[in-house]
């Protein structure tokens, strides 16, 4: 008889895997692509093209130069591509998307060990890299094509401005209709996401939701208004940002309470920025900065061992 | 109803196969390997030598110490060899080897015990080398010796069957109910500082939930809990915690919060002996898996041969990948089929190669699905991360800090991880770098 295997328990392993959650993942984001690709055109294709292409290739030869165990196939690198891409204006221009998608995959993920070993999102930092380094395409936002205006101005600017008149209504704000980030724009179709994710129980339900009512809540109590405090909502990446970059799970606490921080003090960050920064749009810079304190955290929400007598 | 908060979330796949199937009695086996170390505590201490004719039921090994059992002869026949046996665990005990005559003769001096105080029931079931049958194997008269004080007034009957396919505790609540009833009675009788009897069964088990309730419908002494079929519910922090609500602090038994946790199989093993006086020589274990051809409940002598039993219930699909004992989730795996049953293995379960893959691990992706699933609430990335440390001190601390020793080794958090990393056998590991570290610093002391 051939010899047995022997190894350690559990022998059982739910079929859950990093593959498939990022597939997950993909599959939440991919009515917002849908939607890029309608509302803006085909550059906007190229954009995500460019991006996921880059970061795919760009982690594939890192892992090959570096005779590391080669990691594309976790689909992790095609996540931050095609994240990178839809936090990008359609006035990105392709070298600007090809350095920025190499920024987020060598600099911030691989240098630092690879998937699970990066204290902050690739897709964020990378976002952030560009709009420092290159503001004039970057930091704008076109509007869809459908619409007559072409006016670079967001509606978060234009608050920001004062020219509230200038603003698109509530309506073509929640389907898209107004000046942004590829991805961004189109709400319904991140809160398609959103459910998806709940759903297949990839993330919990409560980050995204916290994050987003404390911008609400905040923007309502600061401007009286709960027009603005709308506003605030559906416009620049909050949604983006809450629902697929404040739960990725590296750079987040591990712990569920510790989840529910996190998205309390980018919700206080995005507000702060937004209102009392230089920056129209604070989603990215606050998701960073909670990156950075997610490991305090994740020690101070450490829930009590059943059983187990107070931790000294 | 099921309280809002209960331990243990982790959704795992039931396979219970066998649930419907009456255990079947196998004949006598070729011969047996009796392991002197069946349960928890000193291996029992062989009184036989090769070549004594032995029969069933008849005494093989005395106990050795207090937290010890002894083991009798499971089938009747003759003493062959005495050898050093190599435990799934890694450990080696001595083990006697019984050549069978055939006959199952039972031993002329087997007389039923004269029960009639705690005292004489406690004597008895220590004669009975009756030990934790779910799995544990804790010798089963030194966990009763906590209803002498009389702070005990709960006892916990363990009908979870948490692990999947195992169907042999379901069997005895369906089969042997009567058993189960006179244990209670004995119980009644004997030890008055127990008001409440609490059975714990998994929802997924209704007829043995039904079954129980009937059979129990006069006696308002005894509560049937149906538990959620969320794994591990019969893990005993978890199992008294949601029957009862009691919490048992790190480091302390049952015992120590009012209570007292026995399988309901080893209940009905109970009673069994003191109305037969038959000591515990067989058991009920489920033979499943992939590569076993007829799933079946097999009542085999113990220490029958893996082989012989899947033999018995209609063989297997070569080739195997694994043979665990016990359970997917904590079972052991047997090195080959010729290994022996014991006292508390439950299930033989056979898988095929494809079942039996090790899935790659990769990098871990910070998901927190472990701490979730940790029926314990405990953090098993901080115990893989604290081996990864090269300073000794660093890694102790962590160990201690984060509760090490409170580590049940459920599987939860290696069944959950979606990048299949063996964060069971870390724990496993730091348990035993932890053990050792205190058994140095005991050391030191008493110097």
């Amino acid at each position: 008889m051939k010899k047995l295997i022997v190894s350690t328990s559990p022998h059982i392993k739910s079929p859950v895997t990093t593959q498939n959650i990022m597939l997950d993942v993909l599959i939440a984001l991919a009515p917002a692509t849908v939607m890029a690709v309608v509302l803006f055109g085909l550059r906007a294709l190229l954009i995500i093209g460019v991006c996921v292409v880059t970061a795919v290739v760009s982690e594939f030869i890192f892992n090959l130069i570096n005779k590391r165990k080669q990691t594309v196939l976790d689909l992790s690198a095609t996540v931050t591509g095609l994240l990178l891409a839809l936090n990008l204006p359609l006035t990105a221009t392709v070298w600007q998307c090809i350095v920025g998608s190499i920024f987020a995959i060598i600099v911030v993920k691989c240098l630092f060990g690879g998937l699970g070993h990066n204290f902050a999102n690739p897709a964020i930092t990378a976002r952030i890299f560009l709009l420092l380094s290159f503001s004039t395409t970057i930091a704008g936002g076109t509007s869809p094509q459908l619409v007559d205006v072409v006016a670079s101005a967001t509606p978060l600017a234009a608050i920001k401005d004062g020219a509230t008149h200038q603003l698109p209504s509530l309506l073509h704000m929640l389907i898209g209709l107004r000046g942004g980030a590829i991805g961004e724009v189109c709400s319904i179709a991140l809160i398609v996401g959103y459910i998806y994710l709940v759903v297949k129980k990839v993330i919990h339900f409560e980050t995204p939701l916290i994050f987003v009512a404390t911008v609400f809540l905040l923007s309502w109590l600061i401007k009286g208004d709960i027009t603005i405090a709308l506003y605030q909502v559906l416009g620049g990446g909050l949604l983006l940002g809450a629902i697929f970059m404040a739960t990725d799970y590296v750079t987040t606490p591990i712990n569920r309470v510790g989840k529910m921080v996190f998205a309390l003090g980018c919700g206080l960050i995005t507000v702060l920025i937004r209102f009392f920064g230089n920056y129209p749009e604070g989603v990215s810079f606050s998701i960073l900065l909670m990156n950075i304190l997610s490991p305090y955290i994740e020690k101070l929400c450490k829930k009590k061992a059943f059983g187990g007598a107070k931790n000294v | 109803m099921f309280s809002f908060k209960f331990l243990g979330k982790t959704h795992i796949p039931h396979h219970k196969n066998t649930a419907d199937m009456p255990a079947v009695r196998m004949p006598s086996p070729k011969e047996v390997l009796l392991p002197m170390a069946q349960h928890i505590g000193a291996p029992a201490t062989p009184i036989v030598k090769i070549g004594d004719e032995v029969k069933l039921g008849q005494r093989i090994a005395d106990p050795t110490g207090f937290v010890s059992s002894p083991i009798y002869a499971s089938v009747s026949g003759k003493v062959s060899k005495i050898e050093e046996y190599l435990r799934p665990d890694g450990s080696k005990v001595q083990a006697v080897r019984i050549v069978s005559d055939g006959q199952m003769q039972a031993f002329e001096g087997l007389t039923p015990p004269t029960v009639d105080s705690l005292d004489a029931l406690i004597e008895a079931v220590k004669e009975s080398g009756l030990v934790g049958l779910g799995g544990a194997g804790f010798p089963t008269a030194v966990k009763l010796g906590a209803l002498k004080g009389g702070k005990v007034d709960k006892i916990v009957v363990n009908g979870a069957e948490c692990e999947p396919f195992i169907t042999s505790d379901t069997r005895t609540m369906l089969d042997n109910i009567d058993l189960i009833r006179e244990a209670v009675a004995l119980f009644e009788r004997f030890a008055p500082s127990v008001k409440q009897f609490i059975f714990g069964v998994e929802a997924n088990k209704p007829s043995a939930i039904a079954k129980l309730k009937e059979a129990f419908a006069q006696n308002d002494k005894v509560v049937v809990k149906k538990l959620p079929a969320r794994y591990p519910q019969g893990a005993e922090k978890v199992l008294v915690y949601n029957t009862t609500g009691l919490v048992i602090p790190e480091g302390k038994l049952p015992a120590d919060v009012g209570a007292i946790v026995i399988n309901v199989t080893t209940l009905a093993v109970l009673a069994s002996y003191v109305k037969t006086g038959m000591p515990l020589v067989e058991r009920t274990v489920t033979v499943d898996g992939s590569a076993v051809k007829s799933p079946k409940n097999v009542i085999a002598p113990i220490g029958t041969s893996l082989a012989e039993i899947v033999e018995f219930a209609g063989g297997y699909v070569e080739p195997i990948g694994k043979a665990l004992v016990g359970g997917p989730m904590m079972g052991k795996c047997a090195a080959s089929l010729d290994e022996p049953i014991t006292k508390t293995t439950g299930s033989i379960l056979l898988f095929n190669v494809k079942d039996s893959e090790e899935k790659q691990s990769s990098n871990c992706i910070h998901c927190g699905r472990c701490v979730t699933s940790c029926p314990l609430a405990l953090n098993p990335v901080e115990y893989s991360r604290a081996l990864d440390y090269d300073s000794r001190e660093e890694r102790i601390a962590i160990l201690k800090r984060e509760k090490i020793m409170l580590c049940m080794e459920c599987g939860c958090c290696s069944y959950v991880c979606p990048a299949k990393r063996p964060l069971v056998q870390n724990n496993v590991l730091a348990k035993a770098q932890y053990r050792a570290y205190l058994a140095e610093q005991k050391a030191k002391e008493q110097k």
